[in-house]
C-alpha cells in the first residue's frame, strides 16, 4: 500500500488552489465591471453594526485576546506532534504511549497552571 | 518547454513568488499589509516543502505559521499604538544600530550557507524522509529527548505568557482593601 510518494501527487491540490483563486478573482472582477456604481459619502462610510463609528481603527486593545491566542498556538503545537504518533501508533506500541503521555502530562501541568490562574476567565 | 520538467517550473515560479512577497513584506508601509504578505510568503515556502516531498512540514507550516503565528503577529501589531502622532522618532543612532544588527544577521546567514556546501545532495528520486510515517519513526526514537524537551519549552512559554499577560487579581484586591 505504501507506494513511494512524489511531489507530483500534489498537482490536484495545486489545481484546486488555482481554481479557487481564479473563481474569487473572476467573481470580483466581474462584479466590479458589471455592477452599477453609485457612490455616496454614506455608502462608503465604514460600517459597524449600524452604530456610528467613532475614533480610528488604530486603537490598542486588551491583552486578553492575545493571551487566548498564544495559549491556542501552544496547544496547537501539542496536537501537531500527535499526528506522527497516530500514524506510527501500532508500530511504536506501549513505548510510544509512554513517550507521548510524558509529553502530554508536562503540558497538562501548564494547563492546570492556566486554569488555576484563571487565564481564560473574561473578567470585567 | 525549455527542457525543464514540471517540478523545475514549479520550483522557479514558487521561488519567484516567495522572494517577491518577502520583498513586499519589507517595502510595504502598512504593518498589517506586511503581515499579510508574510502569510503569502509562508504559503510559497510550504509549496517548496511539498516539492521536497516533506508533506508533514508543509501542512504544519500552513496550519501553525500561516494560520496561528501570523494571527499572533497581527494581534501584536494591533496591541501597539500605531497612530502616526504616537510614532516614536527614529533617531540616527537607532538607525545605525539597526543597520549594524541587520548586517551581522546577514553575515551569520551567509556563514551558515557556507557550511551547506559540505552537505551531500541525495540524487535519484524524491526523498521519503519527510513523510509523516518516516518522520514519526525518527522523532520517537532517535530524537526522543529533544521531543520531550519541546514540551518543557511549550510549558515555559505558557507559564511565561500567563505571568506577563495576566494581572494578578489577588494582589489587586488586597491593594483595594488596604486603601
Amino acid at each position: 500500500m505504501s507506494t513511494a510518494s512524489s511531489p507530483l501527487d500534489y498537482l490536484p491540490i495545486l489545481l484546486m488552489f488555482i481554481v479557487a483563486l481564479g473563481f474569487v478573482v473572476t467573481t470580483m472582477v466581474a462584479s466590479h465591471w458589471l455592477g452599477p456604481k453609485r457612490k455616496t459619502k454614506i455608502k462608503l462610510d465604514s460600517f459597524e453594526c449600524g452604530i456610528e463609528s467613532e475614533g480610528n481603527a488604530r486603537m490598542p486593545f486588551a491583552i486578553k485576546y492575545f493571551l487566548v491566542a498564544i495559549i491556542f498556538v501552544l496547544f496547537d503545537i501539542e496536537v501537531i506532534f500527535m499526528y506522527p504518533w497516530a500514524v506510527n501508533f501500532k508500530e511504536l506500541g506501549m513505548f510510544g504511549v509512554i513517550e507521548v503521555f510524558t509529553f502530554i502530562i508536562l503540558l497538562l501541568v501548564g494547563f492546570y497552571y492556566m486554569l488555576s490562574k484563571k487565564a481564560l476567565k473574561w473578567e470585567e | 518547454m525549455l527542457g525543464l520538467t514540471i517540478t523545475q517550473w514549479l520550483f522557479g515560479i514558487l521561488s519567484f513568488l516567495a522572494i517577491m512577497f518577502a520583498l513586499m513584506v519589507v517595502f510595504t508601509r502598512n504593518p498589517v499589509n506586511s503581515v499579510l504578505y508574510l502569510v503569502l510568503t509562508f504559503f510559497c515556502i510550504a509549496g517548496h516543502y511539498i516539492l521536497l516531498n516533506a508533506q508533514f512540514l508543509a501542512v504544519v507550516h500552513i496550519v501553525v505559521y500561516a494560520g496561528a503565528i501570523m494571527v499572533l503577529f497581527l494581534f501584536i501589531i494591533m496591541l501597539m499604538n500605531l497612530n502616526p502622532d504616537a510614532e516614536p522618532r527614529k533617531h540616527i543612532v537607532t538607525r545605525i544600530i539597526a543597520g549594524v544588527i541587520g548586517g551581522v544577521l546577514l553575515f551569520v546567514m551567509v556563514g551558515a550557507l557556507k557550511g551547506a556546501e559540505q552537505l551531500q545532495i541525495v540524487q535519484g528520486g524524491p526523498s521519503q524522509i519527510g513523510l509523516v510515517k518516516n518522520l514519526g519513526k525518527v522523532l520517537f526514537s532517535e530524537f526522543l529527548f529533544p521531543f520531550e524537551i519541546a514540551s518543557i519549552l511549550l510549558l515555559a512559554a505558557l507559564v511565561g505568557a500567563i505571568m506577563i499577560g495576566k494581572r494578578d487579581t489577588n494582589t489587586n484586591d488586597k491593594d483595594i482593601i488596604n486603601q
